[in-house]
């Protein structure tokens, strides 16, 4: 991987963050570093709690003031710290410059008023047009998103809609002020697999027309595969692995990414006993010194009890495991 | 005479009446006629989207909830309360399927309390036993739910449902509140128990992968209808219904970029009013004319069925898989 060019839209490095709680700080980051530049489409991949929401919400700063503590490294998010941007500085990067898809569409909706009034709030708070062009440029969006009737779409609730055609009206909402980076944070997660070929269609073809950046964070690695460019995998707060989708799933070499692209079902012959990752994950209220894959991991070794640097293998690939390291430099 | 299947399910239908509006209730037909059996140590994968009856298809085979027209047979005979406890079931989310307030041994004896005539010590020992054989420790069995993790509160239900030795399991989405290597712990622990026990599964999923690991049958339901069934490899390998098709196209996979995937726009018909004719008609690639005729689920080719004229008149002519659309090819084509 090549050190970041002048275009680098986010960077994150080496950044910790605890969640204060009664029972002791629960460590959700513990030194993320990953990058995202213009254009590209990038996937953030890895189980319930490796912190790939919290990581994409600290660098929009949306998460709770009172619980969540920065405790070591930094974000850039254009070029500014948005731990140090006031609240009107925020409402434009958030608006302007980022949006969010979330996960579950219903909610990130307003149940009480129209679709069409809610998209044409969000264009007119950030540009300037008048209701007439902002609703026809809203209208246009939906037509974006491959629905035939936008005017009927934009009359009624969020309630009438099901759930694909709510998660595509906030598409079009993450659209619609052309920002440069689009977080997707698990869009098609709550969807059927119809439906999500689709969202995810529109997404990658609409980042691509428009020359949008999109951070797409995800469980699934077949999804991740089908629609990113680069991909980060995480595990229990810190980057594993990260190369170009080809690379990293032809050739995984994070012990923790091949154990989990082989202990998916479709792989394996029918019947037969599925690879599995022994034990759980590490519990981040008093996470192990060292590697924290070292406990589950089949090729630990003396090594691990020490934080494997997150190294260059090939051009295109760094991986977080001594035996990778030991083996490059033996090469 | 051939002995009768372990569970066969005769021409099922389940309709729920929904009391809303003016002018009385609507009826949800949520499932419309659904005929199939299970054999002794076999698993039959049901695999449709949200909405197109398989959970209640799970819940009725269990009497959770009523049928209304059809017959659910055990070994031949009408399933009767006294041998409903053959049929067990295991709920997607464990979390909300144990209650927080008991310990896991009387969350896993449940049943054999209900049954009545147990102290509380064979109780113990019989949920020791089977906290162990679905991979728990000896000393899980005085613990409460929320000090387990979802694998673990999983193998809590799957001992659960074990306690009564029944024949028969229902996995409705066993897995799919777990995350990926988790999930492989709690398939190998399913097919391990299947092996040594002969239990019988019905495997309810839309997960496509899951269903063609573990399942010896599969049964592809669409509104409430099964439209495509057989041997798994067969109908997962080479469907032969557009909406097998359709499915299978849409699963995200590793060695097919996304570009060539060509889902058809569009969503599930309400099942409040049945359309007529084909109940795939209106987002089917192949519609032609005969499709607004009802259609029977016939022969095609081995032991597969399928409900599609197109497929079952030229039963040994293979249908040519319609060629993959550019999604974006036309942006008329999306049905609002």
């Amino acid at each position: 991987m090549t050190e970041p060019s002048g275009d680098v839209l986010l960077e994150i490095s080496d950044l910790s963050l605890e969640f204060r709680t009664y029972r002791g700080p629960i460590k959700a980051l513990n030194g993320v570093s990953l990058n995202v530049r213009a254009g590209e489409i990038v996937g953030i991949v890895g189980e319930s709690g490796c912190g790939k929401s919290v990581t994409m919400m600290a660098a929009t700063r949306l998460l709770p003031k009172g619980s969540a503590h920065i405790t070591g490294g930094g974000i850039r998010l254009f070029g500014n710290d948005p731990m140090t941007l006031s609240e009107r500085e925020l409402q434009h990067v958030r608006g302007r410059l980022v949006s969010t898809i979330f996960q579950e569409p219903m909610n990130a909706l307003n149940p009480t008023r129209r679709i069409g009034e809610q998209i044409v709030e969000v264009i007119r708070r950030h540009q300037r047009l008048d209701k007439a062009a902002a609703t026809s440029k809203a209208s246009g969006l939906l037509r974006d998103m491959l629905i035939s009737e936008p005017e009927r779409i934009m009359q009624a609730y969020p309630f009438e809609l099901s759930g694909g055609m709510r998660q595509r009206v906030l598409i079009a909402m993450a659209f619609s002020c052309e920002p440069k980076l689009i977080i997707a944070d698990e869009p098609t997660t709550a969807l059927d697999v119809t439906v999500q070929a689709l969202i995810l269609g529109l997404i990658k073809h609409k980042a691509m027309s428009t020359g949008t950046a999109v951070v797409f964070i995800s469980h699934d690695m077949a999804v991740v595969s089908q629609l990113c460019d680069r991909l980060y995998v995480l595990y229990a707060g810190r980057v594993a692995e990260a190369g170009t989708t080809e690379s990293v799933l032809a050739a995984p070499a994070h012990p923790y990414t091949r154990a989990l692209i082989r202990c998916l079902p479709g792989l394996a012959p029918p019947k037969q006993p599925l690879e599995q990752i022994p034990g759980t994950l590490p519990d981040l209220l008093d996470p192990p010194a060292g590697c924290l894959f070292r406990a589950r991991c089949r090729e630990a070794n003396d090594r691990c009890v020490s934080v494997p640097p997150l190294a260059a293998m090939e051009p295109a690939r760094r991986a977080a495991c001594w035996r990778r390291i030991e083996e490059t430099q033996a090469a | 005479m051939t002995q009768p299947p372990l569970l066969s399910v005769e021409d099922l239908e389940v309709r729920y009446r929904v009391t809303s509006g003016w002018f009385g209730g609507a009826d949800v037909h949520a499932v419309n006629g659904v005929s199939f059996s299970v054999a002794e140590g076999e698993t039959v994968g049901i695999v449709g989207e949200s909405g197109c009856g398989k959970t209640t298809l799970g819940q009725a085979i269990l009497g959770l909830t009523d049928i209304s027209a059809g017959a659910i047979k055990l070994r031949g005979t009408e399933r009767d309360r006294a041998r409903r406890s053959q049929l067990q079931i295991i709920f997607q989310d464990p979390q909300s399927s144990l209650d927080p307030r008991l310990p896991v041994w009387r969350l896993i004896t449940e049943p054999l309390h209900i049954r009545g005539g147990y102290t509380r010590k064979q109780l113990i020992g019989r949920a020791t036993e089977l906290a162990v054989s679905v991979g728990l420790r000896p000393e899980h069995v005085d613990r409460y739910p929320h000090e387990f993790s979802g694998g673990q509160r999983q193998r809590i239900a799957i001992a659960r449902a074990l306690a009564v030795e029944p024949a028969l399991l229902v996995l409705d989405e066993p897995t799919s509140a777990l995350d990926v290597s988790v999930q492989a712990q709690i398939v190998n622990l399913l097919l391990s128990l299947q092996a040594e026990r002969k239990l019988s599964y019905v495997l309810i999923s839309h997960d496509v992968s899951l269903v063609r690991h573990v399942a010896d049958r599969v049964a592809v339901m669409y509104l409430g209808q099964i439209v495509e069934e057989g041997p798994t490899l067969d109908v997962l390998d080479a469907p032969r219904h557009p909406y097998t098709k359709t499915l299978l196209d849409a699963v995200p996979s590793f060695d097919r970029p996304l570009t060539s995937i060509a889902p058809r726009a569009g969503e599930l018909p309400s099942n409040r009013t049945l359309p007529t004719g084909c109940f795939f008609r209106e987002r089917c690639p192949s519609a032609t004319t005969g499709c607004e005729l009802p259609q029977v689920l016939a022969p095609a080719d081995g032991l597969r069925a399928v409900r599609c004229h197109l497929v079952t008149r030229a039963t040994d002519t293979a249908v040519p898989r319609t060629a993959p659309r550019p999604v974006f090819s036309s942006p008329n084509d999306a049905i609002a």
